[in-house]
């Protein structure tokens, strides 16, 4: 039997007697197989972005184009980040019931996913928008002057709140909340579903409430687990962001159709707006990919 | 009750199905505290399942579990309460692997008990030092070796200064060379008089620290006695079985 330090010197040698093999020199075969996995998509992707950007900034048509569109990207990067910001805390709820022991909440959060999950997206926008807000409005309007019938103040406010209460940006983006609180909920499940149940175990061994074994245990595991699933739904955000443009908010969609209605240059508009999403994309799955690499390396 | 005071463990008619599968058929023991008990018995025998319904990590069909005078219900706030007093150390490891070795053995105590962080580095570092490896306190679960981990998982457990230690295989996981840094620690911890429920295949162990020897084969306990008389002088054929086919090699 062997003394751990031992254990420990016999696992060095080992280690560095395989480090040494697998320093192979590079030969013809090896460099042919690199050229044939280097990711030559990115260098085109490259090639054509730059080409695009070219032919944006030294024709002046186009440049104009740019000009009146980049006006509306403040309202779709604020729209993205404050949707998918309301839309993780909605998603870690609906991830925690459907993994929930409870009835009630599993089945709640269950039905929220299905509903959403079954409603094309565009349809979900209009519904909230048109629908959803509006109802909640009339109720918490009525619910105000109830209160303010049995001579309680506090329904002041409420009873002032409107249809018009609401701006069209604010339902776009609780829009885009709910829909992407769904998508999310199931990346949280499954993040916490990929940690065994020993980890749970333990903490509940240890005397931790299931509250407390999720916040301090599971939840810490599961979200590192899921951070590029997380990166990957926030592209796609970015994304579905042009979707909220058939409210007639200014984004960057909504401004090209105005520029491209007003002036008849259809391919300057449509081609500028484009470019500006792929850049976005391109841009923050880099990121992810990133992320993706670092966790690896960090075992 | 007078009979309870003296048992800091009452298992009474313990039934545990899954489904359909029948793992405890009725099952009583009573542990007396200070007592090392050690639970052998062929794979699917129920031993597991009997120690993981002593901390309610399974909660019985039927039957009474009684720990320090108090019965089991599953009331969450008192099954929190009485798993304190109950270390339990598992087959594998179940450290932290987000946390350092510190912060797995300070984690429950100041979330459970309270503690504040220098009291809690205080007690880790003092049962990181009683298993032997204090200079890993901050290295990562997944840089240590199986044994070093479950020791650390021994002091994760004592650091909240239970009252029972529970010990499911705690080596059937390890590479033979590591069996026996951990063993030793369990029979230090024998020594110094923690009541001790342990399912194990280590019958050196069994023999060296065991007050009591259960024999449990389908769902029931076949036979309870004492090591000496258990491995030398077994009663039933299904035990004189197990025990040839065991001690053979």
């Amino acid at each position: 039997m062997f003394k751990s330090s031992e254990v420990e010197r016999r696992r060095e040698e080992a280690a560095l007697a395989l480090e040494s093999t697998t320093e192979i020199p590079l030969r013809r075969d090896a460099l042919a197989d690199r050229l044939n996995r280097f990711p030559w998509w990115f260098v085109a992707l490259v090639v054509i972005m730059i080409t695009a950007y070219v032919i944006i900034f030294t024709n002046p048509n186009f440049t104009q184009a740019l000009s009146f569109i980049i006006a509306g990207l403040r309202f779709t990067i604020i729209t993205a980040l404050t949707s998918y910001g309301i839309a993780l805390c909605f998603g870690l709820l609906a991830g925690l019931g459907r993994i929930s022991g409870s009835p009630f909440f599993n089945n709640l959060a269950t039905l929220y996913v299905e509903i959403v999950r079954g409603i094309p997206m565009l349809v979900l926008i209009f519904f909230i928008a048109f629908v959803g807000v509006p109802a909640v409005m009339g109720a918490l309007n009525a619910f105000g002057n109830l209160l303010l019938d049995q001579g309680i103040r506090l329904g002041a406010p409420l009873a002032r709140l409107n249809n018009q209460s609401v701006s069209m940006s604010v339902r776009a983006i609780i829009a885009l909340a709910v829909a992407y609180g769904a998508f999310l909920a199931e990346v949280f499940r499954a993040g916490i579903q990929s940690i065994g149940r020993g980890q749970m175990e333990a903490a509940r061994s240890l005397g931790m409430s299931y509250a407390q074994a999720m916040r301090y245990v599971i939840l810490p595991q599961a979200i590192r687990n899921v951070l590029p699933a997380l990166g990957n739904e926030f592209v796609a955000m970015v994304k579905d962001t042009s979707l909220v443009s058939v409210l007639a908010v200014r984004d960057i969609t909504q401004i090209a159709r105005l520029y491209a209605g007003r002036t008849f240059r259809f391919p300057e508009a449509y081609m500028t707006l484009a470019v500006l999403y792929l850049t976005l994309t391109v841009v923050l799955s880099l990121f992810v990919r990133l992320l993706e690499r670092r966790m690896r390396t960090d075992g | 009750m007078a009979e309870r005071d003296d048992y800091i463990i009452v298992v009474k008619d313990v039934h545990k199905y899954f489904h359909n599968v029948q793992a405890l058929k009725g099952v009583s023991l009573s542990i007396k505290p200070g007592k090392v008990v050690v639970i052998i018995g062929p794979s699917g025998s129920g031993k597991s399942t009997l120690l993981r319904c002593i901390n309610h990590l399974e909660v019985p069909t039927s039957g009474e579990i009684w720990v320090a005078g108090q019965r089991l219900t599953t009331n969450q706030k008192q099954l929190n309460r009485i798993r304190t007093d109950i270390g339990m150390v598992f087959q594998l490891f179940n450290l932290f692997p987000h946390l350092t070795v510190l912060e797995n053995v300070t984690l429950a105590q100041k979330v459970v008990r309270g503690r504040s962080d220098a009291e809690a580095r205080e007690i880790a570092m003092e049962q990181l030092r009683r298993v032997g490896i204090p200079e890993k306190a901050n290295s990562y679960p997944g840089q240590l070796s199986g044994g070093q981990q479950q020791r650390v998982a021994i002091a994760r457990a004592l650091a909240m200064n239970p009252k029972i230690m529970l010990f499911d295989e705690p080596t059937s996981a390890l590479d033979p060379e590591m069996i026996k840094e951990v063993l030793d620690v369990m029979l230090d911890l024998a020594r110094e008089g923690m009541t001790m429920v342990c399912v194990t295949h280590e019958m050196g162990f069994a023999r060296a620290a065991a007050d009591e020897v259960i024999f449990m084969d389908d769902g029931l306990i076949v036979e309870h006695s004492t090591p000496q008389d258990l491995f030398n002088n077994p009663q039933h054929e299904r035990t004189k079985l197990f025990l040839s086919q065991i001690l053979q090699h």
